[in-house]
């Protein structure tokens, strides 16, 4: 009952986008902008060919590793600084204001010290995507009930054992929530860099299609990133919902 | 200050410190980055010089329009999305994803839009921080404690006085943290924007710098990004935590 209502209520919200999408369209013209219709034609011949796959691949590789790296560097930074309190106290500032810098500008020094490789986007993508899982893991292991340290220490669990049977567990739904976060921010950091600079990529082709005035391929491949993310996003925030309840 | 705050500028001093020892004695080559103590005399040479005032003021002007426009409109929105809650129930899916969805491939299409100029760019800065500001909006009135109305109704005071007396206090808090999210991510919105494609700004001339080799300007640059955008979230966090405080509910 209530996923169906919130289904229409998804549904409503693409259909006024849609609608918009088509009135933006008569305002600005079809070379500035296709109407969804010729668009989501366009997309579906665009998307079974090599070119696609390519380049779709090319950014989905990118991304794995960017993510793998965000979270093992986060979970190890917010695992650390979760427990050792004088480290958190001191670094959280440090990580707070590196969070809210625009990234961006460090690009180039990336691309300096890496060059046009897939390192460099990785690393570029990664820089996004440590900080949250961090800070969210860092609150998650702090805000643990003292009991949950006391029964570890009354079972004389080593560290790692208490990482994994106590802290883990604990606070699975908070790093489901930082992984999420993780996710989206990673996939951002992978875009921009390919958008920047690579000659590969759905970054790459968006401004490619651009400078090509290719307005059908552009808004093609902005679709499909768009419903990506969405699905990355509603994944793992319907994990997260189903964590929260069972704990 | 505390312990612990001398302790984190231990620590930022060690870092900087670090990577100057490793720039000097070559461990990392000057191709790559040049010494913090070079790129703060760079940046000094170029505020002195005064080459770059038209692109910092070009930028920081646009940031400042775009949360400005953020911060009004996001606010009004969100009271008229309050005031329909079958309206805001259909949003709630798209709020939840908006910041999931990687909003910068869109950037191009505003370009072939609107051309190469400052619009692009105003709207790229508008559209990253808006909705903060209209989630915390929402967030805001959702919170106010139903006994103001009744307060409101027991001295018979009209819509517009309980609006500006009761509601617009209780629901201040809220509002600046929009405010504070609104600023960072517009910064954030406008920068990247003119590092993509721009006609001037920034953004831009650090990318310039970059194709150019010409690394004491880039670096130059970078750091005053880092200073002024480090500076405002700095401050604007201090005024969350006094006010916080000053209403009881902060960190002692």
């Amino acid at each position: 009952m209530i996923a169906a209502r919130r289904g229409a209520d998804t549904l409503i919200i693409l259909v006024v986008l849609l609608l918009a999408w088509q009135g933006l369209h008569q305002a600005v013209g079809t070379t500035a902008l296709p109407g969804p219709v010729p668009t989501l034609s366009y997309l579906a011949k665009f998307v079974p060919t090599e070119r696609f796959a390519e380049n779709a691949w090319a950014t989905l590789v990118c991304f794995f590793y960017a993510v793998v790296l965000s979270y093992a560097i986060g979970l190890a930074i917010g695992v650390w600084m979760g427990i050792h309190r004088l480290s958190g106290a001191v670094g959280e500032p440090i990580l707070i204001s590196l969070y809210t810098l625009p990234k961006v500008t460090l690009y180039p020094v990336v691309l300096l010290i890496f060059g046009l490789s897939l390192s460099g986007r990785v690393t570029f993508g990664a820089m996004h995507g440590v900080l949250p899982v961090a800070l969210l893991i860092m609150n998650a292991i702090r805000n643990i009930p003292r009991v949950y340290w006391k029964s570890a220490r009354t079972l004389h669990l080593s560290t790692w054992q208490t990482i994994l049977t106590v802290l883990l567990p604990a606070t699975l739904p908070e790093v489901v929530a930082g992984l999420r976060i993780g996710f989206t921010l990673t996939l951002l950091g992978v875009l921009l860099a390919e958008m920047f600079a690579a000659k590969h990529g759905l970054g790459f082709l968006i401004i490619n299609a651009m400078q090509l005035l290719q307005a059908e391929e552009m808004i093609t491949v902005a679709v499909v990133v768009f419903a990506f993310a969405a699905l990355g996003n509603a994944l793992l925030l319907w994990l997260e919902h189903r964590l929260h309840r069972r704990a | 200050m505390s312990r612990v705050g001398w302790m984190r500028i231990a620590v930022i001093a060690a870092a900087i410190g670090l990577l100057e020892f490793c720039c000097r004695i070559g461990l990392i080559d000057h191709r790559v980055v040049i010494p913090p103590s070079q790129m703060a005399d760079a940046l000094a040479q170029l505020l002195m010089s005064g080459q770059a005032n038209d692109q910092i003021v070009r930028t920081f002007g646009i940031v400042l329009v775009a949360a400005a426009i953020s911060v009004v409109a996001g606010f009004a929105l969100g009271v008229v999305v309050h005031a329909l809650p079958r309206v805001r129930h259909a949003l709630d899916p798209f709020f939840a994803t908006y910041y999931a969805v990687p909003i910068f491939i869109f950037y191009p299409v505003l370009i072939v839009i609107f051309g190469l100029s400052v619009m692009p760019i105003v709207l790229m800065g508008v559209a990253t921080a808006i909705v903060a500001m209209i989630i915390a909006t929402l967030n805001g009135l959702d919170r106010i404690p139903r006994v103001l109305g009744k307060v409101a109704r027991v001295h018979r005071m009209g819509t517009v006085a309980t609006a500006l007396l009761l509601k617009l206090p209780a629901a201040a808090p809220h509002l600046f943290t929009g405010v504070k999210l609104a600023v960072s991510y517009a910064f954030i919105g406008v920068i990247a924007s003119e590092f993509i494609l721009a006609p001037a700004g920034l953004g831009r001339v650090i990318s310039d710098a970059y194709t150019d080799f010409d690394n004491r300007r880039m670096y130059a640059l970078m750091l005053l990004l880092i200073i002024v955008a480090t500076a405002v979230n700095m401050l604007l966090h201090v005024l969350d935590q006094s006010w916080a405080e000053r209403r009881g509910i902060g960190k002692p």
